[in-house]
C-alpha cells in the first residue's frame, strides 16, 4: 500500500476507536453540545456589549465551535497519544512496517473530520434552537480557519504529549492548559465582562485568536469582520512551534 | 570465502552450505551499558532458521535489553549484530515485514474487536496471513468479535501474539509471553508457541520460567548479570551435573541422620543438620544408595515418607547457576 492508502486504512480504524471511546465522545461531542444548549437557554434574547454589540446566542455558537475544535484536535491527541505511548502501543507500532508519520497522519485526519463535523453540528443546532444565522456568505474563509486551526492545534497536541509524563497526568495537564484559556479568551464568559488587561494576556495564546476568527465569520457586523484570516497568523505561529517541538521531542516509547 | 573464488568447482558446495547455515540471528561480543551499569557484557548468540530459542534468566539479567537490541529498539554499545542478514539498528520497513514482535508489556487498543485489531495490523504488511486463520491459530475464535478491552489477560496476550503473526513473519520475538498467566492460560500459550514451530517460524523467546524453556525450546541460553553462563539443548543442560540424581525423603520421628547406613550418611556429606528430618542427597549411584536405604528401613520396619528420586531438571541447573 502507498503511504496515503495506508493513512486512509489507519484513519478508518481510528474513527471506530474515536466513536467507541466514551471519554472522547463526551468531551468532544456531548460536552460542547450541552454547553451550547445550556448557555443558549440562559442568554437567549440578550445582547453582549462587545465588538459593537452582538446577539448573545450568535456570540456563543462560534465560542462552542472553538471549544469543540480544540477538543477534537489538541485535547484528544494529547490524551490518546499519551495513553497509547504509556501502554506500549506506539512502541509496538514502531515494530511494524507502518511508517510513523502514517500513523500520526491517520490520527490527524481523524481530528480534522471530527472538527469539521462539530462545526456543522454546532452551526446547525444554533440555527435550529436559537435562530443563529448560518454564515453562508463567509463559508470559504471559515473553512480555511477550520483547516489551519485544526492543523495547528493537532501539532500543539502532539507537542503537548512530550511534557506529559504518564497516562494519569494526561487529563490534568491537558485541562490545565485549555480551561484557563477558554475563560480568559471569552469562550465561557462574554469578553465584555473580561478586563482588557486579561484579554491582552489571552492575545498571546492561540485560543482567543481562533475564537475571534470564527466570531468574525459568524457576525459580519463585529469589529473584527473580514479579519478572519489575519487572526490565523498567531494560531499558525503556535502550530509551527508545536510542529517543531513534536518533531524534535515526540517519544514512541513509554517512560520507565 | 573472499579469497577462494579461483578454486572453481570446489567453491560451490561450500558457498551453498554457508548459505544454508547462515543463522537468522547472530551476535558477537554484544554489549550494552547505561552509564556505569553494564546491562549486557559481551555476549555471543546464534539462532538458526526454524529454531525455537529460549533466552532464560532471572529478572534484571539483561534479557529484555538483549531482545530489544535484536528488535532494533535499542542501540548497542559494542559488538556485532545481524538479524535476518541486516543490522537491526538501520533495518527499514522491508526488514520489518519479516519480523514479528511481542513486547514484554503492551496494551491492546481496547475499542477494537479482535478481528478489527487484526485487520488493522494486516493492512501494514504486504502479504499478511488470513485474519480468520490467525484467530484460529491463537484460539480466539469465540472472542473474535469481542472488544479487546473486554478480553481476559490471557486472551489479550494471545491477541498480542496474533498481531505479531498476522504479517506472516519469518522470525518472531516473544518477550516473556506468559508472565502473569494462570496455569491453564500458560498451557494454552505453550500450544500456540508449539504450533509456530510447525509453521516453520524461527522463535526467539525470553522467559524466567525453566519449565517453559524446557517444554518449548530446541536450544536454551541462560543469562545471568549480563553474561551467558550456559547454552545448549534443554536436556543437555539438565545433564550438566554429570548424571547426578537427587534422592529425598523424610526421616521418621525419633530417627536421626546418624542412624542411617554409612553409604547414605556418606552421600549426605556435610549437611548433617536436617530441619524437620527432611533429607536430600545427591549421588551418581542412585541404585546402590536406594538399596542400602530401603534395606535399612525394611529391616527396622520404618516408613520413609515422601521418598523421591529425581534426575536433575533444567530448573536445578538454572538455580545452581543463578544463585
Amino acid at each position: 500500500m502507498s503511504g496515503l492508502a495506508l493513512a486512509l486504512h489507519q484513519f478508518r480504524y481510528d474513527q471506530k476507536v474515536f466513536w467507541r471511546n466514551p471519554a472522547s465522545v463526551f468531551f468532544t461531542v456531548m460536552f460542547p453540545v450541552m454547553f451550547l444548549v445550556l448557555l443558549g437557554v440562559i442568554v437567549n434574547g440578550q445582547t453582549i456589549h462587545a465588538q459593537g454589540g452582538i446577539d448573545a446566542t450568535t456570540y456563543f455558537v462560534p465560542a462552542v465551535i472553538t471549544l469543540a475544535l480544540v477538543s477534537a484536535t489538541m485535547v484528544n491527541l494529547a490524551m490518546n497519544l499519551t495513553v497509547l505511548r504509556e501502554g506500549g502501543v506506539l512502541k509496538r507500532l514502531r515494530g511494524t512496517p507502518l511508517p510513523g508519520w502514517v500513523f500520526i497522519a491517520g490520527r490527524i485526519g481523524n481530528a480534522f473530520v471530527t472538527a469539521l463535523l462539530m462545526f456543522v453540528l454546532v452551526t446547525a443546532l444554533g440555527r435550529i434552537l436559537f435562530d443563529v444565522p448560518v454564515p453562508w456568505g463567509r463559508l470559504a474563509p471559515l473553512l480555511v480557519v477550520l483547516a489551519v486551526a485544526s492543523a495547528s492545534f493537532c501539532a500543539m497536541g502532539v507537542a503537548l504529549t512530550t511534557i506529559i509524563p504518564s497516562r494519569e497526568a494526561a487529563p490534568a495537564i491537558t485541562n490545565l492548559v485549555v480551561f484557563p484559556l477558554y475563560f480568559l479568551s471569552g469562550v465561557f464568559i462574554p469578553e465584555s465582562e473580561i478586563p482588557s488587561g486579561v484579554l491582552h494576556v489571552a492575545d498571546v495564546f492561540p485560543i482567543r485568536h481562533l475564537f475571534d476568527a470564527l466570531l468574525a465569520g459568524f457576525d459580519p457586523s463585529t469589529a473584527s469582520a473580514g479579519s478572519e484570516l489575519g487572526q490565523l497568523v498567531v494560531v499558525a505561529a503556535w502550530g509551527v512551534l508545536g510542529f517543531v517541538v513534536a518533531l524534535r521531542r515526540f517519544r514512541w516509547e513509554p517512560r520507565r | 570465502m573472499r579469497g577462494a573464488s579461483n578454486a572453481g568447482g570446489l567453491v560451490r558446495p561450500s558457498i551453498q552450505s554457508a548459505l544454508v547455515a547462515e543463522p537468522v540471528i547472530r551476535a558477537r561480543g554484544l554489549r550494552k551499558s547505561y552509564g556505569d551499569l553494564d546491562a549486557v557484557r559481551g555476549i555471543d548468540l546464534e539462532v538458526a532458521g526454524r529454531e525455537v530459542f529460549a533466552f532464560l534468566g532471572p529478572n534484571g539479567a539483561g534479557k529484555t535489553t538483549t531482545v530489544e537490541i535484536l528488535e532494533g529498539y535499542l542501540e548497542r554499545s559494542a559488538g556485532e549484530v545481524t538479524v535476518l542478514g541486516l543490522d537491526p539498528t538501520d533495518a527499514g520497513g522491508r526488514w520489518r515485514q519479516r519480523v514479528g514482535i511481542v513486547l514484554q508489556q503492551c496494551n491492546m487498543q481496547p475499542e477494537l474487536t479482535v478481528r478489527e485489531s487484526l485487520e488493522l495490523y494486516a493492512g501494514y504488511y504486504e502479504s499478511p496471513r488470513s485474519v480468520a486463520e490467525t484467530i484460529e491459530l491463537v484460539g480466539l475464535e469465540s472472542a473474535a468479535d469481542q472488544r479487546a478491552g473486554r478480553l481476559s489477560g490471557g486472551q489479550q496476550r494471545r491477541l498480542d501474539v496474533a498481531l505479531a503473526l498476522v504479517g506472516d513473519p519469518e522470525l518472531l520475538f516473544l518477550d516473556e509471553p506468559t508472565t502473569g498467566f494462570d496455569p491453564s492460560a500458560r498451557r494454552q500459550a505453550w500450544e500456540v508457541i508449539s504450533s509456530l514451530r510447525e509453521l516453520g517460524k524461527t522463535v526467539f523467546l525470553t522467559t524466567h520460567y525453566m519449565d517453559e524453556a524446557q517444554a518449548l525450546a530446541d536450544r536454551v541460553a541462560i543469562i545471568v548479570s549480563g553474561e551467558i553462563v550456559a547454552e545448549g539443548a534443554p536436556d543437555e543442560l539438565a545433564g550438566r551435573g554429570g548424571g547426578t540424581s537427587s534422592i529425598s525423603f523424610k526421616l521418621p520421628v525419633g530417627v536421626v541422620a546418624a542412624d542411617l547406613p554409612s553409604e547414605v550418611t556418606l552421600a549426605i556429606g556435610e549437611r548433617r543438620r536436617l530441619p524437620n528430618g527432611e533429607v536430600t542427597l545427591h549421588t551418581e549411584e542412585p541404585v546402590a544408595i536406594l538399596n542400602a536405604l530401603t534395606g535399612w528401613a525394611i529391616a527396622r520396619d520404618l516408613q520413609l515418607a515422601d521418598l523421591e528420586v529425581r534426575r536433575p531438571s533444567l530448573e536445578d541447573v538454572y538455580l545452581e547457576l543463578t544463585e
